[in-house]
């Protein structure tokens, strides 16, 4: 086994994608609330399943909103 | 070896013999070239398949309306199922029981084009959805934008309708000057911003996904390790999984843009209270 830095190949890539990384960390953890709350609401009373619903998707698409943003940006900004 | 070379023939993207083998997809893969040329005006497959969509819908939902039954036959239950739900979950209970009919057909379009341009993604040799391009998720936000500030001025006027939106009530004194530029912001200037940013991001990090899974799983079994080889099973059997949750978001997207459309008109209608 040769350790010498020229044998293996230096890993490429933008550090943009460090960042996506990060960015997914808050909505995970929003998303994993929302539906948290969402299943524990629809437990306690299931007749407001369907109300509850749309607004539990409704916070999950806000919620996600701030990841999908940081998509495009990844592949949009240089570097 | 007759595999990769049959692969490679059938996605553009992968690796095509260099030394190197893998090259990682990227937005590039995205850009695909022209099918055929009008003068200088390039055809490329997102454009065909927008108007194949369009045709599709028209057949669908004329074949679903043409012969009504008081018993419907399963094509005029699958079309009337679509329909009452865009009317009933998504219109009724967001605009309220008034004005909803006036905005049921744009949602329903809007809803079954979204659907059904998404779907693309996943069908095979079609496998791109129309929506991974964000020049043609533009024009749909910015439609929805222009339907949702009309209808609100349509309601409450001009004048009436930036107060009603900017805002909010039960709110008086020095505060207003921070909130009324605040709310101008959310609810005038990004709403189309995430609209679109929202179906193309979640389309294009969807589509990414499955190429990334199909091409370095062809590469990783096609290196020649058997280690490698044993990843790349891996990979498309994980390609497979991510299909699914891929079809799972490919509903959710419109359901979701066809929701927040009619909440804004919903709020935009809404009277002061």
């Amino acid at each position: 086994m040769d350790a010498s830095p020229t044998k293996g190949k230096a890993v490429e890539g933008s550090i943009n994608m460090i960042g996506l990384g990060l960015s997914a960390i808050g909505p995970g953890v929003g998303i994993g609330l929302i539906f948290a709350a969402f299943i524990s609401g629809v437990a306690r009373q299931p007749e407001a399943q369907s109300r509850l619903q749309s607004i539990a998707i409704l916070g999950f698409v806000l919620a996600e909103a701030l990841f999908i943003i940081t998509v495009a940006l990844a592949f949009v900004l240089p570097i | 070896m007759s595999f990769s070379v049959s692969l490679s023939g059938l996605a553009p993207s992968a690796a095509e013999g260099a030394d190197d083998g893998f090259v990682a997809p990227g937005p590039g893969s995205f850009e695909l070239p022209p099918v055929f040329h009008i003068g200088d005006f390039g055809v490329t497959k997102p454009m065909l398949l927008l108007v194949l969509s369009a045709v599709l819908i028209l057949a669908f939902t004329i074949a679903a309306s043409r012969k009504e039954q008081m018993v419907p036959s399963r094509l005029q239950f699958a079309g009337e199922t679509v329909y009452g739900f865009v009317r009933n979950t998504l219109a009724r209970d967001n605009i309220g029981s008034e004005h909803f009919m006036k905005f049921v057909p744009y949602l329903f379009s809007l809803f079954m084009f979204i659907l059904v341009n998404n779907y693309y993604g996943v069908i095979p040799f079609v496998q791109f959805s129309t929506f991974s391009r964000i020049g043609f998720v533009v024009p749909l936000a910015l439609l929805t934008w222009v339907i949702y500030i009309g209808a609100g001025m349509w309601k409450h006027g001009v004048l009436g309708y930036f107060k009603h939106a900017t805002m909010p009530s039960g709110v008086s004194g020095p505060i207003l000057i921070l909130l009324v530029p605040l709310e101008f912001f959310s609810n005038i200037l990004v709403r189309p911003v995430t609209l679109t940013l929202r179906l193309f991001g979640n389309m294009f990090a969807g589509h990414l996904l499955l190429i990334l899974f199909a091409t370095g799983g062809a590469a990783l079994l096609t290196s020649g390790n058997l280690l490698y080889g044993g990843v790349g099973i891996l990979s498309f059997a994980l390609g497979v999984g991510v299909s699914f949750l891929e079809m799972l978001v490919m509903f959710l997207q419109a359901y979701v843009f066809t929701l927040l459309t009619s909440m804004y008109i919903g709020e935009a209608l809404a009277d002061e209270h």
